[in-house]
């Protein structure tokens, strides 16, 4: 495989409200070229904090402690405010996680699409609202021209979505970011909206790191995924191999706990208190390990 | 826009402006005129009443409808111009307060604490007195009073909206500071702002008129609606109508302000249209 597009080294991260509590623990992936890299976990994993960490959105509570995030080689986290502002949207953009919030509710459809499209693309007004209307034809909306002329109380939830994969995707970016971008429909909108992602990445060769806490989902869109529990990656690899015979403990639970639909006798499993206790004895070693490394 | 409170009272402003900029054509009389011997003449339909005097006379004989009409001017300029600027002003380091934060926010909003300390009549008495009388000075008095009214409001309101996930979802698009401001969060701050902006204008006739009730506006050779109540509170008992109808186009005026103020908060918000 060639240099990946994306890819986190090392990377660590504490929460200074909560005694420095560490969020992600020596974080490392890659995401190759035109490639779907999932990253599972529950709530609290430190998921949207990688994805945040790679637009630059941190919270003023998280702070990074260490690591690199490398985008074709230049790495993000040194870059100037302006040197990142001029690479996201150009170069990196957000399918972000609630439709129904991320819209600008006091603007039209058609501004909000072609603002992007005019500040980081250099189109004329008239060019970019040409392209906001095929961008909405590529997503499958059947009827662009009211969308456009539309507010986003207008619109359901998924079509809200795919106007703000339409938004994304439109300005070509290499690298799309995925924050649980299904989390807020309903499950046959999710199944449409997985579809269309997927169809836009490989027509147009995107990278997507796509963040959901639903293996499911991840296992419909990834190409590889990286397990996480509590900042920490537990496992890391193709979504077939993974799934099939997964090695950690933490993801034959995860998997478990999945509903199967085709198999409705076999019950929910929760984690069982064993592998949980494994799994903090895991995170504990891991972080007094991190402190004879940095004390001794 | 089909609410009919906004319909009533728009119309009733448009009816004000018309009334404001035509009014050498609109009066019948020469609001100056004085004439001793008609004087205090009651409006027609009450015994003694003078032909042609619609609305009766005043204590020199000046007609009392031509009066009211002229009034308008005066008013209304103080309304758009002083509830505009002060406006302008104050929503513009609202919004500066509210986006930056930090230091920026602290120094602005201890500015308009130290400055609402400030009892708001005296203050505007005081600057009158310093800026000397006419309608520049009432003007500037109600801009430096009520910047602070804007700021307040439009410095939460664009905290509020500054954490919200589109103006997230526009950082991770890259683009800079003032597209953020004044291109995604501006536009959600702009119904409370058109509310606030008319609530205003009606404060700004009531200001102008207690400020030329004193006095203090501009010269007594203008007619104002200030000046005419002062007048009419003198002679309240040999003729009532002089202070009766400055008085009552000061209260239609300000409610019409109020009611559009408030309709327009409904009707300008894309969430709350229908």
């Amino acid at each position: 495989m060639s240099a990946p597009r994306l890819s986190i080294e090392a990377l660590s991260a504490i929460s200074l409200r909560d005694s420095n509590r560490p969020i992600l623990r020596r974080v490392s992936l890659a995401v190759g070229v035109g490639e779907v890299h999932g990253i599972v976990g529950e709530s609290g994993a430190g998921k949207s904090t990688i994805a945040k960490a790679i637009l630059g959105i941190i919270p003023s509570q998280v702070r990074l402690t260490g690591g690199r995030i490398a985008f074709e080689g230049r790495d993000l986290l040194s870059l100037s405010r302006n040197e990142l502002r001029a690479l996201l949207g150009r170069d990196i953009a957000l399918v972000p996680q609630d439709p129904s919030t991320a819209l600008n509710p006091s603007r039209r459809i058609d501004a909000q699409l072609t603002d992007g499209l005019r500040l980081k693309r250099g189109l004329s007004a008239k060019d970019a609202r040409l392209r906001a209307r095929a961008l909405l034809d590529e997503v499958q909306i059947r009827d662009p021209e009211r969308v456009l002329m539309s507010y986003p109380h207008q619109l359901s939830g998924g079509m809200r979505q795919r106007v703000l994969i339409a938004a994304a995707f439109g300005l070509e970016p290499k690298l799309v970011i995925a924050d649980e971008p299904t989390t807020a429909l309903d499950v046959t909108v999710q199944k449409q909206i997985l579809r269309l992602i997927r169809a836009l990445q490989e027509r147009h060769g995107t990278s997507v790191l796509f963040v959901s806490h639903d293996l499911g989902v991840v296992a419909k869109i990834c190409d590889r995924l990286s397990v996480l529990y509590m900042g920490r990656v537990m496992e890391q690899g193709a979504t077939a191999d993974v799934l099939s015979t997964p090695r950690h403990a933490y993801t034959k639970a995860l998997l478990a706990a999945n509903p199967r639909y085709d198999r409705p006798d076999t019950g929910l499993e929760p984690t069982p208190p064993e592998v949980i206790a494994a799994l903090r004895a895991e995170i504990a070693a891991f972080d007094a390990g991190a402190r004879e490394a940095r004390d001794g | 826009m089909r609410d009919p409170k906004v319909v009533c009272a728009g119309g009733f402003i448009l009816f004000l402006i018309v009334l404001a900029l035509g009014a050498p054509l609109i009066a019948p009389k020469d609001p100056l005129a004085q004439n001793l011997l008609i004087a205090t003449v009651p409006p027609v339909g009450f015994a003694d009443a003078e032909p042609g005097y619609l609305l009766g006379t005043d204590g020199l004989g000046r007609d009392v409808l031509s009066r009211v009409i002229f009034g308008t001017q005066v008013s209304l300029t103080v309304a758009f111009v002083a509830a505009g600027l002060s406006c302008l002003i104050g929503s513009l380091l609202g919004l500066l307060a509210g986006f930056l934060g930090g230091f920026v926010e602290a120094l602005i909003s201890r500015l308009v604490d130290v400055w609402m300390a400030f009892p708001p009549v005296l203050l505007s008495i005081l600057l009158v007195a310093v800026l000397g009388t006419g309608l520049h000075s009432v003007i500037a008095a109600i801009v430096v009073i009520d910047w602070t009214r804007f700021c307040r409001v439009v410095r939460t309101e664009t905290m509020g909206q500054a954490q919200m996930d589109y103006v997230t979802a526009a950082r991770t698009i890259g683009f800079s500071q003032p597209t953020i401001l004044f291109r995604e969060i501006l536009p959600n701050v702009v119904p409370v702002l058109i509310a606030l902006l008319t609530l205003e204008m009606g404060i700004a006739v009531v200001v102008e008129a207690i400020l030329s009730f004193v006095g203090l506006s501009v010269s007594s050779d203008t007619p104002t609606w200030g000046g005419m109540i002062a007048e009419g509170r003198q002679i309240v008992h040999e003729g009532w109508w002089v202070l009766a109808a400055p008085l009552a186009a000061l209260f239609a005026t300000v409610v019409a302000f109020n009611q559009l103020g408030d309709g327009l908060a409904r009707s300008l918000d894309p969430v709350l249209r229908r």
